[in-house]
């Protein structure tokens, strides 16, 4: 490892690395190097991202497309949580349940989520129960993952701790395994999050008629690249919203429990 | 585990058999919306013989494991090296993050409209978009492997005047090794999901396309031959770079046993 450099330095060298980034996108857009269609300038994208904020595109405004998508990703992902979180603490902590479902997971899991867009579609068509069960194809595994690993790996003393002092199963399960389990069910929350989205876009890319990922395809079937560059920062920024209030949750939960390192 | 594999086992047999009651033998689940065990054969049979979707079952499969491969081996290509490089040197890392904190929020999957805008429907707009997921997790994790080597082993290497490039082979590189794999796991887990998604949008070979297909045939039979063809290719290519792993971390392994 070099040495550390100062704050100041590191901040200054981050705008500079910024700033040929976004130098060099808008000097090759402008410059007629390679065609508008191909490459738009950062302002360009700017404007359509304001323009899109305003007028309809593809039915609705970006606004209106976002809401779709996160009214989706909303149901798919709490239905993930609801489903994912109590199986994963059941297999943690009843050892036959864990051995009859575990090889079921496993062979599901190498699916990959967008390939159940088929029988999503099938199923439930494709207005919102087909994207809704694909982003919970991509949002239920982090959930039982990290539910089972928390329940599976609470301090074992805890446990003899309680049991020895007589406690009652029920109580066990309520006061010392649900509650030292928590922080890794968030993290496992994060995760989902960061995959449904990642699974809503790629399901309205393929079948939706609203949503920004249905926006984008038109987008790209009307050759506006601008269109499709204003829908990824979109999604960009959605994504970086729910990821960061997730860390948030994380850090807070971890402060309280003292884990903090 | 005996105990365990005998109860997965079973528990996978037992699942056929619903499956079979469920379909054929009680015809509960209607075949427009689940294949019974025999339409899938057949469909299997279908697709391998005379063909699905443009081509033979070998063709698709060929065709999406040679792109995942060769976007895979892209990634690793490039985002190793970047990653090793913002782990050593901090001024790389402080110009070079801020660039990836801005693109890291937009999921791989949301470059498929411009990779085609760009590219077309062809293998390379699909080559581009996997390299884009796959780089992501394999710079990261290198990243953090570096950061996580010994400071006494790189203090040691300094202090025995070890030159630039044996100190990258010998210390840079076996160090963050662990880490590294973790990350080409994740990539290699990203670029099917990728692949899968950019063969569903649009592709002329593929089991995306195989998919694609039969969602439009309504035929569940091959759709879920194409999802197993993606689970079993999913699964293999996987155990592949698990038993590279081992062979390369094989050292590491031995030197932790050696220390007790």
């Amino acid at each position: 490892m070099q040495k550390q450099i100062s704050l100041l330095q590191s901040i200054g060298l981050g705008f500079l690395g910024l700033g040929c980034f976004i130098g060099l996108w808008h000097g090759l857009a402008v410059s007629g190097m390679v065609s508008n269609i191909f490459l738009p300038s950062p302002v360009e994208v700017y404007d359509r991202f304001t323009t899109l904020l305003d007028r309809r595109f593809a039915g609705a405004t970006l606004q209106g497309h976002l809401a779709a998508s996160f009214m989706r990703f909303a149901y798919g992902f709490i239905l993930a949580a609801l489903i994912g979180i109590p199986l994963g603490l059941l297999m943690g902590w009843y050892q036959l349940l864990d051995e009859i479902v575990s090889p079921l997971f496993d062979a599901l899991r190498f699916v990959a989520p967008i390939a159940w867009v088929p029988f999503a579609a099938l199923w439930f068509g494709t207005g919102i129960g087909g994207p809704i069960m694909i982003i919970f194809a991509g949002a239920f595994p982090p959930c039982v993952i990290n539910a089972y690993r928390g329940a599976k790996f609470v301090d074992p003393r805890l446990i003899e701790a309680a049991n020895m002092l007589g406690t009652p199963s029920h109580r066990v399960i309520r006061e010392v395994l649900l509650p030292s389990s928590v922080p890794s069910i968030i993290s496992g929350l994060r995760v989902s999050a960061g995959l449904g989205w990642q699974s809503l876009v790629g399901a309205e890319l393929i079948v939706a008629s609203a949503g920004v990922g249905y926006m984008m395809v038109q987008g790209q079937a009307n050759v506006s690249t601008t269109t499709v560059m204003a829908g990824m920062v979109a999604i960009g920024l959605v994504g970086l919203a729910l990821d960061s209030a997730l860390r948030l949750a994380e850090r807070v939960i971890q402060r309280r429990r003292g884990l903090e390192n | 585990m005996p105990r365990r594999v005998s109860i997965g086992m079973a528990t996978i047999f037992i699942v056929c058999i619903l499956w079979f009651c469920a379909t054929t033998l009680f015809g509960l689940i209607p075949s427009g919306r689940f294949p019974s065990p025999a339409e899938t054969w057949s469909a299997l049979i279908h697709v391998s013989g005379r063909g699905y979707g443009g081509g033979d079952l070998t063709l698709h499969v060929y065709n999406s494991l040679r792109l995942v491969v060769m976007g895979f081996l892209f990634a690793i290509a490039t985002g190793v090296p970047l990653g090793l490089l913002m782990g050593w040197n901090r001024k790389a890392e402080a110009i070079i993050n801020p660039i990836f904190l801005i693109i890291r929020p937009i999921p791989p999957l949301a470059w498929i409209p411009l990779a085609i805008l760009w590219l077309g429907l062809g293998d390379a707009a699909k080559i581009m978009v996997i390299w884009f997921s796959a780089f992501v997790p394999s710079v990261i994790n290198t990243f953090a492997g570096v950061r996580n080597i010994d400071r006494p082993v790189i203090e040691a290497a300094y202090m025995l005047g070890m030159p630039k490039t044996r100190f990258v082979g010998e210390v840079l590189i076996p160090g963050a090794s662990p880490m590294i794999f973790t990350g080409l796991r994740l990539s290699l887990q990203a670029s099917w999901t990728t692949l899968v998604a950019a063969e569903l949008v649009g592709a002329f070979y593929g089991i995306g396309r195989v998919l694609n297909v039969a969602q439009q045939d309504l035929y569940p039979g091959m759709i879920l031959v194409g999802m197993i063809a993606v689970a079993i290719l999913g699964w293999g290519t996987t155990r592949l770079l698990g038993v590279a792993e081992s062979r390369a971390l094989r050292w590491n392994t031995a030197a932790l046993a050696a220390k007790g």
